[in-house]
């Protein structure tokens, strides 16, 4: 659905995104995890044409859509959602939603409906009359994913839902996440909560300074190397590597 | 010496902190783990007087401390080394040093220079110099050595290895194990596993703003949560 061919994009001399590839499945749920300033949301705004590459190609559903601007690759199908969320404030929860409704529906009430659909896909129902600023931490991530579902996204790109969330909150956001996959929405995630990305994502690919170092299943991810030192700090893969020999039957087992 | 139950802080709405246990006694050397955005520097602004925490309790040497600001925390000894050195670049070396005696331990200063450049002896040789044209390492070495005109009672590291040259990080670690050996009681807060858990007598690993997992150093090297409390499984 998306490929990612040699992807790179550099701010000055640092090299933010260099020569990403990558594949997403339709119908996936998949991440990208990677410590801070990895690049992760600079390759983000590279594939939804907030930032333009310096190098490689984006193509989305068969065609090239490298450079093309964020409202025409969102029109194509393809939504992300911001970190760092900002909602329509003095607005009710019903208005912004039905803002995202607007890319696909130019009638009012065709968006409003929308709008009420999506809010009950993100446990937002019952609070459509409501400022949008007078929501919790929690209840605007829950808006920002509002927003860009409503305009029917075929690839949905979330950026860090969970972060400033409380372990209750993060509970609650997993089965959302998962409700909007099965309904037929590709799901691409940033995220830092490890605990919640290995217990989502069916494959993540790690980015460290730019670079892809590994990709695979929750379980090929924590026993790569490559990920170990990267989170753990230099040595540490070694060291894990000499104890697991060492409980899987003594050193000459 | 130093005693935190249940700390919670953040900022604006959003809660950072959400209950941080954590002790340690006098000679100690404890390192503060955990990955990138847990909430570790959040805890040291809290510990430093550069945030209040909103619910909690800190006590220092017997004395409730909680919600005091940096300079009362400063006169009390507890002082820290700020993540990324910041170093005053247009004063001297010098200047730097004794700007770090200025508030506490100001009689004693022209003798505390003499012993920062005696655990430091690279920065003898740039007495002079701006600070701001020394390399990362001697900036490094120079933000702790302004702590310690301070003659602190608690030493604060806030991620004293970040992005020094392995061949330094290892002489880094060995200059703060001597520290400790000498007598200063330390917290380290560290994202290099394994170094501060060789020099560490104790560790507390922190996850999503609360300290999920404690114990002595030697034995968190080997426990398998270690490595679940960085990549989730």
């Amino acid at each position: 659905m998306l490929d990612v061919s040699g992807l790179s994009k550099a701010f000055g001399g640092l090299r933010a995104v260099d020569d990403v590839s990558l594949t997403v499945d339709e119908g996936s749920l998949v991440s990208l995890i990677g410590p801070n300033g990895a690049g992760k949301t600079t390759l983000f705004a590279l594939l939804t044409g907030f930032h333009k590459p310096d190098a490689g190609a984006v193509s989305f559903l068969g065609k090239d859509i490298t450079g093309h601007t964020p409202e025409r690759i969102a029109a194509a199908g393809m939504v992300r959602t911001f970190q760092i969320v900002q909602p329509f404030a003095g607005q009710t929860v019903l208005e912004n939603i039905a803002v995202g409704a607007h890319l696909h529906l130019p009638l009012r009430s065709d968006a409003l409906d929308r709008a009420r659909e999506v809010s009950e896909q993100v446990g937002l129902d019952k609070r459509l009359d409501q400022d949008a600023a007078s929501l919790t931490v929690a209840g605007r991530k829950r808006l920002e994913v509002a927003k860009a579902l409503a305009t029917v996204p075929k690839l949905l790109l979330l950026d860090e839902v969970m972060a400033g969330l409380n372990p209750s909150e993060i509970r609650d956001v997993l089965p959302m996440i998962r409700r909007i996959r099965d309904a037929g929405v590709t799901i691409l995630l940033i995220e830092h909560v490890m605990q919640a990305v290995m217990t989502l994502s069916e494959k993540s690919w790690v980015l460290n300074q730019g670079r892809l170092i590994a990709e695979g299943s929750p379980d090929e991810i924590s026993q790569d190397p490559a990920v170990i030192e990267a989170y753990l700090g230099p040595g540490m893969a070694a060291r894990l590597a000499a104890r697991n020999a060492s409980a899987a039957g003594g050193p000459d087992a | 010496m130093l005693d935190v139950s249940g700390l919670k802080a953040g900022y604006g709405e959003t809660e950072i902190l959400r209950g941080v246990d954590l002790a340690l006694k006098a000679g100690d050397i404890v390192a503060l783990l955990g990955s990138n955005g847990v909430g570790k520097t959040t805890f040291n602004a809290v510990l430093s007087g550069l945030l209040s925490p909103s619910a909690g309790r800190v006590t220092f040497q017997g004395q409730d401390v909680t919600g005091l600001s940096a300079v009362a925390l400063v006169d009390r000894g507890l002082i820290q080394v700020p993540e990324g050195r910041h170093v005053f670049p247009n004063l001297s070396v010098r200047e730097n040093l004794l700007l770090g005696g200025y508030r506490r331990a100001r009689a004693n200063r022209a003798a505390n220079l003499e012993r920062v450049t005696t655990v430091f002896p690279r920065l003898q040789e740039r007495m002079t110099q701006k600070a701001g044209t020394l390399s990362g390492g001697e900036q490094q070495m120079l933000a702790i050595g302004r702590a310690l005109m301070a003659e602190p009672d608690l030493l604060i590291l806030d991620e004293p290895s970040l992005g020094l040259s392995p061949l330094l990080v290892e002489e880094m670690f060995g200059l703060i194990r001597q520290m400790n050996e000498e007598g200063l009681t330390i917290l380290l807060v560290e994202q290099n596993v394994l170094q501060s858990l060789e020099i560490a007598n104790r560790a507390f690993v922190m996850e999503n703003g609360a300290i999920s997992l404690s114990g002595k150093a030697s034995d968190l090297l080997d426990d398998p949560d270690l490595q679940r409390a960085y990549l989730g499984i």
